[in-house]
């Protein structure tokens, strides 16, 4: 088949009737591309103003493109929905065998739409969608169980990916993450507990199916030319090497890595849970997504005796990446990399977004230490680096055993509204921010961004790049326009969608050239132009469900905490705000 | 004579670029065509299973061939006759390591032709191609 011809087919699903369909949507896919661009409209035509995002009128929406398996790196599924924890239009994006397998089984996107009365999971293999019971693998304990089961009684080893979710989706925990190949996450924003509401378990999707290029002698040359980049470039050896965990020590050098919930831009005990380390110490394997060379995923071997018996032992294997290092050892004050990685392990397996996990665990442990909650709330007393408390603490946010858990699975911004401490509440337009304390830049595109991923705009880079040259702050509006337009070009790149490691290898003259092969004439400047594009229409959906930059709360903390830059200027923050604000504005009329 | 070695399948990194490679022989995206096949030992953790033809000297794929459709290679291994193949799929059976891949799409085997363009493709040195003695 054509690539165009199976990218373009969008496979409906609907959980309440238990029926799907397939809809040809060259419409979408030709003006644009697919991942983010195409998901933004399938949003647009399936989710009303006022959904409720644990409703049936809410969907799941996942999209690849057209660099899929064609391209080096194409190994990311976006995937946007309306977000539990803020209530916007929102995105989190994977890797895994997800976008490939989606690819695969013929689809350039899948939208789960409804609600099923009773636990259910998806099989969609060779063209048609399986209903099937999930009753046994609901409230199963670990999500890793749960992966193993799925691997048994699923077709297409090899071909295929398992997302799933935990207890934390199933209890609608507002963070609850969708796991992929054990190791991979939709993370952020709560996907989790969307299908959690949808009462889904689980989507295996088999892709046994190819298409074909049509230039295919300028295919092999760019491939090829691509590959030597992907290969060679000493950036991605960076990501293969230590992964992005190197960050923690380049970042504590320069005091820019959150400590002790944004107490602090440096942590004593970083040297013992960073990359070097974790490599020189527990390493266990390094895997790729399907489609990549590069391999950056870490993963980490954990031996624990077992207490009763001895010359027993249990095996974990966890991957790690920078992020967890910030929210469950850094911001929690934790040095010990087994209590990281044991608590990082309860975290997986519960299926719970580890960024938001750590920052609501860190405000807790500062109220109790303020004294405006206690063990009672608790039942436990938490303090810096206790790792053997925060397991406790997680176990109950999923199990929700009193009034206050129950509020904990709301996000910090929800719990510190209830019972104090807002202004060490570390959370952006009700998102708890990624591991980085580098500057204003950084914390502008927290508040504006629509995926919460340090990775939006790479601001917290624009930071450190700034104090690396030595030159000032640009002026707030600048600043805005510079994020913005980074912004929107990272929305081709995840139109295509390409792993944004490999950004600085697609770059928009790269991206023209690597249309070439399929026929599709389209050139750097406008594909610039389209991401503007597709940049604006996420704003005017953002805006029409209710944001409003100009209200934004901003965490006293990371005001007072220096970063590089200093301590952060709020009226700089709130004059960027108020100039996003007039450009949206403005560029919502003119469209 | 040459042939395809898994040199050293605790590098694999489960890329499957490899896989990717083996389609694009026939300008084919996906991994429908790939004679080679890489997937996880039970999760991504236990590392991977690469199944791949080996180059048997005396091939059992090609002995329960109905049609003579496999002809037995030089250096080991098999070539397919696509016009003589009925597809009954005995040389799937007749394969203990699961190195002889199923095309849906024609419904006709998928055997290694020990051609090596995987290799050029494997980031981490887990292939090669060397030669019969
Ligand atoms: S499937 Fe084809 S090659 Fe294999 S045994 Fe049958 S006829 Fe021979
Ligand atoms: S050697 Fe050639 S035929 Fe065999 S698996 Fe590699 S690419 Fe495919
Ligand atoms: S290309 Fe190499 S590392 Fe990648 S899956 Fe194949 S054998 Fe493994």
């Amino acid at each position: 088949m054509d690539w165009f011809k199976s990218l373009s087919n969008v496979l409906y699903v609907d959980l309440t009737r238990k029926t799907f369909w397939v809809e040809s949507r060259e419409d979408l896919f030709s003006k644009w591309l697919g991942g983010i661009g195409v998901a933004t409209q399938l949003y647009k035509e399936e989710v009303p103003k006022n959904a409720d995002p644990l409703g049936p009128e809410n969907v799941a929406i996942f999209a690849v493109g057209p660099f899929t398996g064609v391209h080096h790196l194409g190994s990311k599924t976006i995937a946007v929905f309306k977000s539990p924890l803020n209530n916007y239009f929102s995105e989190s994006h994977a890797g895994g065998r997800s976008a490939l397998a989606i690819r695969f089984a013929g689809y350039g996107a899948i939208v789960i739409k409804g609600s099923s009365d009773r636990p259910i999971y998806l099989i969609i293999n060779d063209g048609k969608v399986r209903f099937r019971d999930g009753s046994i693998l609901w409230g199963m304990r670990s999500t890793e169980t749960v992966g193993r089961i799925l691997r048994e009684v699923s077709p297409g080893p090899g071909h295929r990916a398992i997302m799933r979710i935990g207890r934390a989706g199933e209890k609608l925990v507002r963070y609850a993450s969708v796991i992929t190949e054990t190791y991979r996450h939709f993370g952020r924003l709560g996907l989790g507990a969307v299908f959690g509401a949808k009462k889904l378990k689980a989507i295996v999707v088999v892709g046994l199916k190819g298409f074909t290029i049509p230039d295919i002698s300028t295919y092999r040359a760019v491939y090829n030319e691509v590959y030597e980049l992907a290969v060679k470039s000493p950036a991605m050896k960076k990501y293969h090497d230590l992964g992005t965990a190197a960050n923690i020590l380049a970042l504590n050098s320069i005091k820019a890595l959150p400590t002790r919930n944004f107490s602090s831009g440096s942590f004593e005990h970083a040297g013992e849970v960073s990359g070097e380390k974790l490599a020189e110490t527990v390493l266990a394997r390094r895997v790729a997504c399907a489609g990549c060379p590069t391999a950056c995923i870490h993963i980490a071997a954990l031996r624990e005796p077992y207490p009763e018996e001895p010359y027993f032992y249990k095996m974990k294997f966890i991957s790690y990446d920078h992020e967890p290092l910030y929210s469950l050892a850094t911001n929690l004050g934790i040095g010990s990399r087994d209590g990281f990685l044991k608590l990082l392990d309860a975290v997986e397996e519960e299926g719970l977004d580890a960024i938001s996990t750590g920052v609501v665990l860190a405000w807790a442990t500062e109220a109790f230490s303020n004294g405006i909650i206690t063990e009672k709330e608790l039942l436990t007393k938490p303090s810096w680096g206790d790792f053997e408390s925060y397991i406790k603490m997680v176990r109950n946010i999923v199990i929700q055993p009193n009034e206050f858990y129950r509020t904990m699975a709301l996000g910090v911004d929800e719990v510190a509204k209830k019972y104090g401490g807002l202004d060490y509440a570390i959370s952006f337009n009700k998102v708890e921010p990624a591991g980085y304390h580098t500057g204003p830049l950084y914390i502008i595109s927290l508040l504006i961004g629509s995926r919460h991923s340090h990775l939006d705009s790479g601001a917290y880079s624009m930071d450190q790049e700034l104090l690396a040259a030595k030159k000032p702050l640009p002026t707030p509006q600048e600043a805005v326009e510079k994020i913005i337009e980074e912004e929107s070009w990272r929305q081709i790149l995840t139109s295509l969608p390409v792993c944004l490691f490999a950004r600085g290898i697609y770059k928009p003259e790269m991206v023209e050239k690597c249309f070439k092969p399929l026929k599709k004439e389209v050139s750097a400047a406008e594909l610039k132009k389209l991401g503007r594009e597709i940049w604006i229409e996420k704003q005017i959906i953002k805006y029409s469900e209710g944001f409003n930059p100009l209200e934004l709360r901003i965490p006293k903390r990371v005001l007072e905490t220096p970063t590089p830059h200093g301590v952060v200027d709020e009226n700089y923050v709130r004059e960027a705000l108020k100039y996003f604000n007039l450009v949206v504005n403005l560029s919502s009329k003119l469209k | 004579m040459k042939r395809l070695v898994v040199v050293d399948v605790n590098k694999c990194v489960g890329c499957q670029l490899c896989m990717l490679a083996c389609s694009r022989r026939f300008g084919v995206v996906g991994h429908n065509k790939s004679a080679i096949w890489v997937r996880s030992a039970g999760g991504f953790e236990r590392g991977f299973t690469i199944a791949v033809c080996r180059a048997c000297k005396d091939p059992p794929c090609a002995r329960v061939c109905p049609t003579d459709a496999l002809k037995v290679r030089e250096g080991g291994g098999v070539i397919l006759n696509p016009t003589k193949c009925i597809g009954c799929g005995l040389c799937k059976e007749a394969c203990d390591i699961g190195a002889v891949m199923w095309d849906y799409e024609v419904d006709k085997p998928v055997i290694c032709v020990h051609c090596g363009l995987c290799v050029n493709y494997c980031p981490h040195s887990v292939l090669s191609l060397e030669e019969v003695v």
